[in-house]
């Protein structure tokens, strides 16, 4: 499926959109980082959860459960918040 | 304005220097730079940003190959990492595993690592060996020359140590750090390291087992100086001429060890009354262990975190604590900035030179151990930690 990647990571991926697949947004991002070593631990701690400043969206609704099943047809978006100086 | 300055501040310069024989590790809030140097440390060829927009903590040269750098990195939205470079800097690849706490069992607090802080290279013999000290603060070890990192269960598992530790809220503004990572050059197995918010603990198993070592050490009034979790360590430095000395500027003082004893002396007590002896950062002389530099700060009402009035100036010890000078030649009469823990610094050289960072982003040196200082780069973002060394 379609994940689209904020600026801050395609230092990883090299594009705004990358593909991955998985039965579980957990499987996606595991599929993501296969592909682009080091990407999940940037926005996924240690203890699975989605870090403070992340937010991911399924078809434009957010998700905030790794277990999140998705579909091959389904759309991520992965959005970093940007604030601060 | 500056006082005494004779000539104009060795400006940051683009052209190469004949030969570089100096590196110095610059890491601020906004990336890293390289200040390479020549052998008489007048010219410099700036190398950098690095990592523009990453949080930059530490940067580090591995000084058993003089050519692998280390780069503890995170932004303000992503996660931590490791950056490794092995040609000084040329090219860089991230850690395959960077430091990172244990899964927490059901029910347990859970704890992720918000910044790697604190490098250091392992034991000369221990090739390929780095500790990091992070925040929260913990403890981790690397095998692999940081490629992928392992934590110190005995220290971040260990229920003892995370009730000393405490938790996100006792630590200070941007999280409470372990720090000061330091292996005998005798012995790899014998190990210490600091907490901002937990004091000072050894280990003479390669980290198997710890041990406080507190005694002597000042607390803030009305709190058990018994009870780790009220000790503030800012920065430990172990003599490289008499590894069995070991100086530290805490949250309560200035302090001296001398192995085998286990009790602190209070060494700040002859500053002069009116600057007191707070602040951050320590440096050891080389090849002189009765030498050390200080950088005071105005720890009084609310912390201001500043040089006492507004008058930066280093303090060096000659005989080991039992008297200090001020050193503020060449420095502003008046400025507001402050020096963090790891952003000072000396090199090798005779006479030995002295490296600052300000909050301000400006590099200052001394060629002559303090007596004189020039400013050689301006207007970097805030300034984290200064490493220096020597190149072969």
């Amino acid at each position: 499926m379609k994940v689209l990647i904020p600026s801050a990571l395609r230092s990883y991926t090299e594009h705004s959109e990358a593909e991955a697949s998985g039965a579980t947004l957990a499987a996606v991002l595991a599929d993501l980082d296969r592909r682009y070593a080091g990407i999940r631990f940037r926005m996924i701690d240690e203890q699975d959860r989605i870090r403070r400043h992340i937010r991911i969206f399924v078809n434009g609704k957010q998700v905030r459960e790794l277990s999140q099943p998705l579909d091959a047809a389904d759309e991520i978006v992965i959005v970093q918040a940007l604030s601060g100086g | 304005m500056t006082r005494d300055s004779t000539t104009p501040a060795v400006q940051a310069q683009t052209r190469a220097p004949r030969t570089q024989e100096m590196l110095l590790m610059v890491a601020t809030r906004k990336g890293a730079w390289l200040f390479h140097g020549d052998a008489a440390r007048e010219s410099w060829r700036v190398d950098g940003p690095h990592f523009l927009g990453h949080i930059i903590s530490h940067l580090v040269l591995d000084p058993r190959d003089g050519r692998t750098l280390l780069a503890a990195a995170k932004t303000g939205h992503l996660g931590p990492t490791v950056f490794r470079s092995t040609d000084l800097g040329r090219t860089w690849k991230e850690a395959a595993k960077p430091p990172a706490f244990a899964k927490a069992p059901a029910g347990s607090p859970a704890r992720a690592v918000d910044h790697t802080f604190w490098l250091t290279p392992g034991h000369a013999a221990e090739q390929d060996v780095w500790y990091a000290g992070t925040s929260p603060q913990g403890l981790f070890r690397s095998e692999d020359g940081g490629i992928t990192w392992n934590p110190f269960s005995s220290i971040n598992d260990d229920p003892q140590y995370r009730k000393w530790m405490g938790t996100v809220q006792d630590g200070t503004p941007d999280g409470p750090k372990l720090h000061s990572i330091i292996v005998d050059p005798r012995d790899s197995a014998h190990l210490y390291f600091a907490m901002s918010g937990g004091g000072v603990h050894e280990s003479v198993d390669g980290g198997r087992n710890w041990l406080p070592l507190l005694k002597g050490l000042d607390v803030v009034e009305g709190f058990d100086r018994a009870d780790a979790t009220f000790h503030d360590p800012h920065c430990i430095r172990m003599c490289p001429s008499n590894p069995d000395r070991l100086y530290q500027q805490n949250h309560c003082g200035i302090y001296r060890l001398d192995r085998p004893s286990n009790e602190w002396v209070r060494i700040g007590k002859s500053m002069p009354k009116q600057v007191g002896d707070i602040g951050f950062p320590l440096v050891v002389h080389p090849r002189n262990a009765d030498t050390a530099w200080v950088f005071p700060m105005d720890g009084t009402t609310v912390w201001p975190r500043t040089s006492p009035d507004g008058k930066p100036a280093v303090y060096a010890t000659r005989d080991g604590g039992a008297t200090w000078q001020r050193l503020d030649t060449g420095l502003p009469e008046q400025a507001w900035w402050t020096v963090k823990r790891q952003a000072m610094t000396a090199d090798a050289f005779d006479p030995v030179g002295l490296y600052f960072g300000t909050t301000s982003g400006e590099l200052w040196m001394s060629r002559d151990e303090g007596s004189r200082w020039t400013c050689i780069a301006r207007h970097l973002p805030e300034i984290y930690a200064v490493e220096a060394a020597r190149r072969p």
